[in-house]
């Protein structure tokens, strides 16, 4: 795998878009790019900005630079039997880690291990002044200044161009096994949440296909212990079930693309929270804290029942949208006025010519 | 840390006056502390040689005085300072002569334990400590156990994004919390984070986290609660070298086992801590490892054997497992112990609180080990091996001309040591007024304009906390100019701010 660092590359191209602020949308891969809004013409390819800068396995910690495949720092680790704990989707063969982090999109394991952010420890960033910053580093435990690092994750590359990121890492179980029952959505819910609050090795639940699915993963010893205290059979094959879960390769996830129509939904709701009555499919994941839905319902009659229940919607995915800012529909929870001026003076403080990614998250931001 | 010296608050002016009044209009007469005599409780936090009396103090208890006060504050552009326990070790919490300091005390409601989704909304004034306590019946805790987790407060926590001796497992605040309300300066109520485990927009609550007081009030914080593991089972090895105790410890983290706590200690912390409270160390080593694996049964069990075999392979002198609940706590109570034993046998010492890569272990307390040589002063180390983060306890007679200073400047030393091998000046206790000057040595001016911006973002009017945490380069310039006059403070009568 070639490494190169382009960072003075992106510098000057930065530098030539603030002059007369043209938007730049910024690309890796592009194996997330049907997440939010908006495509801008002038492009700044990140993608070859790539390389392991930095990987002691008994420091837990990884440096790379952002245009790194997901793929080559998992393969990585694993020579090492670590991981990275948050599971993180691909959603294409290239994905990068500077877009895994900029979307802050977390597999099976989150509830269990921690999000992408929760992993970030530093980053180098080019921001909207042109100007290359360090923030964070490679320890686990660092107060000094704001954490502008794990502000990245989920930003979707509005406030600047992450050049390189440190990763805490985690060493690999060396056994897991998942197991796996029939049971209604509510008998799921009920089962998946009360196994959060018990001290037992579990490092998924999903429910789908009218079946309740627990990955249960440690030592050997840890395993065969929580084995007997969770109901179920135990299942062949179970890596590709959550493999496909998490890159959305499950048949549930093809639906849309055989109707035509209806998006998919990203619900979020108290794990505990009962089934939702909102006419679609569904696919509950994350132990019932992340719910997917397939429906032909309006957008905002969704997110008014998700309301009620202490959650919130991201459209995730749309085929028939158009993805420009001409549909002025919000793709993500839209924000509380007093909210959404402070994101405003936010990015400002960061990219005060508004050029990076500008509309991707939420109008002019 | 500044040579110690008390200030008295600065005279009535018409104007605070006018304010006081005005606060008085609203709060219980309690509530509006303005006479120095009741000034005096809250003049320092955990770090007592900065004192300063606040103009006033106010105690408010519901959300919408705390807004109120805040309003009015913005209206007179007089700075607020938040106060929770004020248990904090880096000045974070020191009042200003011209400021309002804003004690979250009687916010001490547990408001909400929701055992089902995992999780506790609470008011920012209950101890970390409690929160364990009330969720203890339902087989569940807080993780995050900073030492002071008896009385330090959970809003103080989030302000300083507070650790513990459980972060590599578990993580530290920003790690366990959900959401919180905040009140802005302008007297806006925020709410940052979700119930749920995502929430849309920036991740404000990363940000909030470790603020130190600069970004809003925090006025109340939804925590996330774990189940309480099975069984927990704690390790000691003693070793004839640091060395190898270092390496042990990337033994263990190598062999992909991530204890709950891994802690190390050296020689004059053990006997500093044995002869303290006789908790079985052996007063001989170089150096001591703690090892706590906690899982279910099984698990501690075939973990145990795993590192005790490793630190028999790494070359421990003595590997003991402690022989019941009551062992455990004592090999604890001993770590724990170790502030204060260095207490007993110094008139004074400075807690330092570096970070760094592991395996500069060796490297960096060598390096300290000549530095305290060359200063006269001696240095205890107690060390999170597990994430890197170091105490070293430099001793001290503040009584003794001039060791103050010496202490100070081998303080600083020692940071930028942390800096220079890839670490960081503080890991858990946070900036405050203490460590405002090392920031120019961690940070570049790029940099800490960056964070003025995210300052000024969430308080235009910069009244919240001001001259804590984040330097200004011109203060950054001139303690440049300190380093060419060899630590000679060219102005000694003026405030460190």
């Amino acid at each position: 795998m070639p490494v190169s660092d382009i960072s003075a590359a992106l510098k000057q191209q930065v530098m030539d878009a603030l002059q007369d602020a043209t938007p730049l949308d910024i690309l890796g891969s592009g194996s997330k790019s049907f997440l939010g809004h908006a495509r801008h013409e002038m492009q700044i390819d990140v993608s070859s900005n790539r390389g392991i800068v930095e990987y002691d396995p008994s420091e837990l910690v990884l440096t790379a630079r952002c245009g790194t495949t997901l793929q080559e720092i998992e393969a990585a680790l694993d020579e090492a039997s670590q991981m990275l704990a948050f599971e993180p989707p691909h959603f294409g063969s290239n994905a990068t880690l500077g877009g895994t982090i900029a979307c802050g999109l977390s597999g099976p394991r989150r509830p269990y291990s921690g999000s992408a952010r929760d992993f970030v420890l530093g980053c180098k960033l080019l921001n909207g002044h042109g100007e290359i910053l360090s923030f964070g580093g490679q320890v686990m435990k660092n107060v000094a200044g704001y954490d502008v690092s794990r502000l990245m994750a989920g930003a979707f590359g509005t406030l600047g161009i992450l050049l390189e990121v440190s990763l805490k890492v985690l060493p690999r179980p060396p056994a897991s096994i998942t197991v796996a029952r029939e049971c209604s959505p509510a008998e799921a819910i009920a089962s998946m949440s009360a196994l959060l609050g018990k001290p037992y090795p579990v490092d998924g639940a999903c429910y789908h296909g009218d079946k309740c699915y627990v990955r249960i993963s440690g030592s050997a010893q840890a395993v065969r212990e929580a084995r007997n205290k969770i109901p179920g059979d135990e299942i062949p094959d179970a890596d590709a079930l959550w493999h496909a879960l998490r890159e959305h390769e499950l048949p549930f996830f093809g639906g849309h693309l055989r109707n035509g129509n209806g998006a998919l939904y990203r619900i979020m709701v108290k794990p505990a929270a009962a089934p939702l009555h909102i006419e679609g499919s569904w696919l509950l994941d994350w132990g019932g804290a992340q719910r997917w839905l397939y429906s032909d319902e309006d957008i905002g009659t969704i997110r008014h029942r998700v309301k009620l229940a202490g959650g919130y919607v991201s459209m995730f995915r749309n085929d028939a949208r158009d993805n420009s800012r001409m549909d002025q529909t919000e793709v993500f929870e839209p924000l509380s006025p007093p909210l959404l001026k402070l994101h405003h003076r936010i990015k400002a403080g960061f990219d005060p010519k508004n050029i990076f990614n500008r509309g991707r998250m939420y109008a002019d931001l | 840390m500044p040579h110690q010296h008390e200030k008295i608050a600065a005279p009535a002016t018409e104007s605070n006056n006018r304010l006081i009044g005005a606060l008085r209009s609203f709060l219980p007469p309690e509530s509006v502390l303005a006479d120095a005599e009741d000034l005096h409780p809250f003049e320092c936090d955990g770090l007592a040689v900065y004192r300063q009396l606040p103009m006033a103090v106010v105690l408010p208890e519901t959300i919408q005085q705390v807004q109120k006060i805040m309003q009015l504050c913005h209206a007179h552009q007089v700075p607020v300072v938040a106060r929770g326990a004020g248990t904090g070790l880096s000045g974070g919490a020191l009042p200003l002569s011209d400021g309002v300091l804003l004690s979250l005390a009687k916010f001490k409601n547990i408001l909400h334990v929701d055992p089902h989704n995992g999780m506790a909304t609470v008011q920012p004034g209950v101890r970390n400590q409690a929160i364990s306590e009330a969720a203890a019946a339902f087989g569940l805790y807080y993780a995050p156990d900073p030492s002071s987790q008896i009385a330090c407060t959970i809003g103080g926590n989030v302000a300083e994004n507070s650790g513990g001796v459980h972060c590599l497992k578990y993580g530290l605040t920003v790690h366990n919390i959900l959401m919180l309300k905040v009140v802005t300066m302008e007297g806006e109520l925020l709410t940052i984070g979700a119930e749920t485990l995502d929430s849309p927009g920036y991740d404000l609550l990363a940000l909030m986290t470790g603020s130190e007081g600069m970004l809003g009030i925090i006025v109340e914080v939804t925590v996330k609660l774990l189940p309480r593991p099975e069984r927990a089972q704690v390790v000691l090895a003693a070793f004839d070298d640091v060395e190898k105790a270092g390496k042990a410890v990337g033994a263990i983290i190598a062999a992909g086992i991530i204890p709950a706590g891994l802690e190390m200690m050296d020689k004059p912390a053990i006997r500093a801590a044995e002869d303290f409270v006789h908790a079985g160390y052996p007063r001989d080593a170089e150096a001591i490892l703690l090892c706590e694996l906690d899982g279910t049964n099984a698990e501690v069990s075939e973990y145990i054997l795993a590192v005790r075999k490793i630190l028999n392979g790494s070359g421990a002198t003595e590997v003991r497992t402690a022989a019941d609940e009551a062992e455990r706590q004592l090999f604890w109570k001993g770590r724990k112990s170790a502030f204060p034993a260095v207490g007993r046998i110094s008139p004074d010492y400075y807690c330092m609180d570096g970070t760094i890569p592991r395996h500069q272990l060796p490297r960096v307390l060598r390096r300290i080990g000549e530095m305290s040589k060359e200063s006269g002063l001696a240095v205890a180390n107690v060390f999170h091996a597990g994430d890197g983060n170091l105490h070293p306890l430099i001793l001290f007679d503040a009584n003794r001309e001039g060791e103050l200073h010496r202490a100070e400047e081998l303080g600083r030393r020692i940071l930028e040591l942390c800096v220079e091998v890839g670490g960081t000046i503080t890991g858990e206790h946070g900036v405050g007024i203490e460590k405002i000057d090392a920031m120019c040595t961690q940070f570049r001016g790029a940099e800490l304009n960056q964070f003025h911006a995210v300052k000024a973002a969430f308080d235009p009017a910069g009244l919240l906390n001001p001259g804590k945490a984040v330097p200004t380069l011109h203060r950054c310039a001139e303690f440049g100019a300190m380093h060419v006059h060899h630590g000679q403070l060219p102005h000694p009568e003026l405030e460190r701010f």
